[in-house]
């Protein structure tokens, strides 16, 4: 149905095919995503986890199957959906603050316009003082947050994170995670969150897919509870924590090249 | 691209235009431009005869041993200047001012010197073709993976082993490269200087059509001669790739 | 260091110019006139002027011949980039034409146009152009698909998407091309001086030749080396200072 939506979902896939010549990367998959949750798409590689997330993305087209966005059908990118890239996808030639208000410019919005909102999510992920900067000049982590800015510049509903920690070392990693707690608490939007590692889905997620690989289907969803209000440094020892990686790990071990 | 459902292959726009070729001269369009069959008859006749084979001998004898002088010189150069940082400071700066330099501008000096025949045309396709493979063999050398040469000293090679088993394996890919666009540089020097020396090989060929307007004639030396710059520089293409495939990506 | 560097320089170009000068001396050839008999040659060109309506001459084919390369080559370029069935058609003939050995078509452009500019100006064209063509569509096929998503995640126009993210990404090549087009157009000056009709710098050539005044069809030849490489040199220190943060800083390490 697509009239008003009265669901709690943000995003639903609907019964999604995705096929590349031969190879099944998606095959009948249906899943939900809770409003102004954070969900992850866990698995091996090949398990279809970043099509699917281009596909809810609008940047690739599912070959049969609906996604609904706000109750809406989506058939491209849109407004409501912002998309975080695993190698930042920043413009090499372009400054930290016209990189950040690059979404704002597309869409046609004035110049000192975009740049003071750009300015105020440069703050917001501690990149302060570097707007002039260019790309070669930052480390890794600092790239990755401006893409991670620029998608919260535009102001939308939906946010798509491709593995985006996966790009960093393992210090700067953790140190992102805490972030990324710290935006889902103080930003009303949805985020979609593809990663492959374990311990990072189930400290961050309110809800996780699992996603196992030929054919691409979920397995199980797990509600890991109430993890991110415990100090970080100590979950990693937490039995219950534990005992869920493991779990997952058990589920996923199989299918691990 | 694909047309009906196939994927093209990737020259065979090419028939689309030898098709519009032979369109234009069966019109007569311009009386510089005959039927693309017309030349391939015209092919067939002159190849056998004798002014074509002894251009062809010429040009053969110039390239080959122009390349060959390019080669032999040009390797051993380049891998002096890989290795030994006095000498590649001291040439370096002259292989680059060669390597961009309109080396054209050389040739009537060669004339001067060397007289009209085959020996100034040898060396301008010498001249042409050395420059970059001497900048290749010398990258080539550079690039070689200092763990591999720790290795080898680790495992006590002789210099001989070594280099025999491994540098030059790990230099050769970056020397084809530069062999494959010096042989492409050669082929253009034969004809430049043939061009401008023009009593031997295909440039007097050139000069005997055009004076006498027998473009099919003209047409059909130019072909084979693309053809032939062509099927060099293919050929060695895949033989660069087929030793280059263990060279990582530069 | 950098003294080491520059002195090395020096160093090898007098060990040069000095083998120059002892070759000329001990009479290898009666046609090959010292280096200090060259340079003062040069120096009568430059100070008579003559040198200076030669390059004026030369440079006419060679600059226009490379302006219409260049805009027409890129223009190409970008259309064969963005375009599939476009590259289909027409790459094929650039790819042929980069390996062959073009010069040849100068006598058939001489029968055709005639021994005027318009000649020269295609000599230089066909020269320059293939290496042109195929770097810029190059560039614009291989721009990278992560940025192009990226732009079209946020809604941008195929405008945009190619005026803000292709062109941009691909000028570091385009440079490139233009540069080693410019560098095949000098070839192409040359060449159509030295064969077609004798003006400018080539007629100096031909001319001393044919009175046997080889110092000044050395010096001659020693200004248009010394030229090429000059300009050509400067062509890359613009292309690393404008573009010096653009290939390091490219996406993920």
């Amino acid at each position: 149905m697509n009239a008003i939506s009265t669901s709690t979902n943000a995003v639903e896939v609907r019964n999604v095919f995705k096929n590349y010549g031969e190879v099944e990367a998606l095959q009948d998959l249906s899943l939900e995503f809770p409003l102004g949750q954070l969900t992850s798409l866990l698995g091996p590689s090949g398990c279809g986890k970043t099509t699917l997330l281009k596909i809810i993305a609008g940047l690739l087209p599912a070959d049969s199957g609906e996604i609904l966005v706000g109750g809406e059908t989506v058939t491209g990118p849109g407004p409501d959906r912002a998309f975080v890239f695993q190698d930042f996808a920043l413009l090499p030639w372009a400054s930290v603050i016209r990189n950040v208000a690059f979404g704002l410019e597309l869409r046609n919005v004035a110049k000192s316009e975009r740049e003071a909102i750009a300015e105020k999510y440069i703050a917001d992920v501690g990149l302060s003082g570097f707007e002039q900067k260019f790309p070669h000049q930052l480390s890794g982590g600092m790239r990755q947050r401006v893409g991670l800015a620029r998608a919260l510049s535009v102001d939308a509903q939906v946010l798509l994170m491709d593995e985006p920690f996966s790009a960093v070392d393992e210090q700067t990693r953790r140190k992102f995670q805490e972030d990324l707690l710290d935006l889902v608490k103080h930003e009303n939007k949805t985020f979609l969150f593809v990663t492959h590692s374990i311990e990072e889905a189930v400290y961050v997620s309110d809800q996780i897919a699992l996603l196992l690989p030929r054919p691409s289907r979920v397995s199980e969803i797990i509600r890991p509870g109430g993890f991110r209000d415990k100090d970080i440094n100590s979950i990693r020892r937490d039995s219950e924590y534990l005992d869920i990686v493991d779990k997952i790990w058990d589920s996923l071990r199989t299918y691990v090249e | 691209m694909k047309a009906f459902g196939y994927q093209l292959p990737a020259m065979s726009s090419l028939l689309i235009w030898g098709l519009l070729w032979e369109i234009v001269g069966q019109l007569e369009m311009t009386f510089f431009l005959p039927a693309l069959s017309e030349i391939f008859t015209t092919l067939t006749e002159i190849i056998t005869t004798k002014p074509f084979i002894k251009a062809l001998k010429e040009t053969g004898q110039a390239f080959f041993l122009g390349t060959f002088y390019a080669i032999t010189i040009g390797i051993p150069v380049g891998i002096l200047m890989g290795k030994n940082r006095l000498i590649d400071e001291l040439l370096l700066p002259w292989v680059n001012v060669f390597l961009s330099a309109p080396l054209t501008a050389l040739v009537p000096v060669l004339m001067v010197l060397f007289g009209f025949g085959l020996k100034s045309i040898v060396i301008t396709t010498t001249l042409f073709a050395i420059w970059i493979i001497i900048l290749n063999a010398r990258a080539g050398v550079k690039q070689i993976n200092p763990a591999l040469v720790e290795m080898a000293q680790s495992f006590g090679a002789t210099p001989m082993d070594a280099f025999v088993k491994i540098y030059f394996w790990a230099a050769l890919p970056e020397i084809l490269s530069g062999v494959r666009i010096g042989f492409i540089r050669a082929v253009k020097g034969v004809i430049i200087g043939q061009l401008l020396i023009s009593i031997v090989g295909f440039g007097a060929l050139f000069e005997l059509y055009s004076s006498q307007f027998l473009m099919s004639h003209f047409w059909a030396v130019l072909l084979v001669l693309f053809a032939m710059a062509f099927t060099i520089s293919e050929f060695l293409a895949l033989l660069e790739r087929k030793v280059g495939y263990y060279a990582s990506k530069r | 260091m950098r003294h080491r560097a520059l002195s090395l320089k020096i160093l090898s170009s007098v060990l040069i110019f000095g083998a120059w000068e002892v070759a000329g001396r001990a009479g290898v050839s009666f046609a090959f006139p010292t280096f200090l008999e060259s340079m003062a040659a040069l120096w009568s060109l430059t100070i008579e002027g003559t040198i200076f309506t030669a390059y004026a001459e030369t440079l006419k084919p060679l600059i226009v011949g490379v302006l219409i390369s260049a805009f027409l080559g890129i223009g190409l370029g970008i259309w064969i980039g963005l375009s599939s069935k476009f590259d289909w058609l027409v790459s094929p003939i650039f790819i042929v034409m980069q390996s062959a050995p073009l010069a040849a078509l100068i006598p058939l452009l001489i029968m055709v146009y005639g021994i005027g500019l318009t000649s020269k100006v295609f000599v230089v064209c066909i020269m320059a152009m293939p290496v042109i063509v195929l770097n810029t569509s190059g560039a614009v096929r291989n721009t990278s698909v992560s940025i192009i998503e990226m732009g079209q995640s946020f809604l941008g126009s195929r405008r945009d998407i190619i005026f803000k993210i292709i062109m941009p990404s691909a000028s570091p090549i385009i440079f490139v091309g233009l540069r080693l087009g410019i560098s095949a157009g000098f070839i192409g000056a040359i060449l159509s001086e030295l064969k077609i009709t004798p003006t400018g710098v080539g007629d100096i050539i031909s001319y001393s030749r044919s009175i046997a005044d080889y110092p000044s069809m050395y010096a001659a030849i020693f200004s248009i080396i010394l030229l090429a490489v000059l300009f050509l040199n400067v062509l890359e220190r613009i292309e690393v200072m404008v573009f010096k943060g653009i290939n390091k800083g490219l996406v993920s390490d």
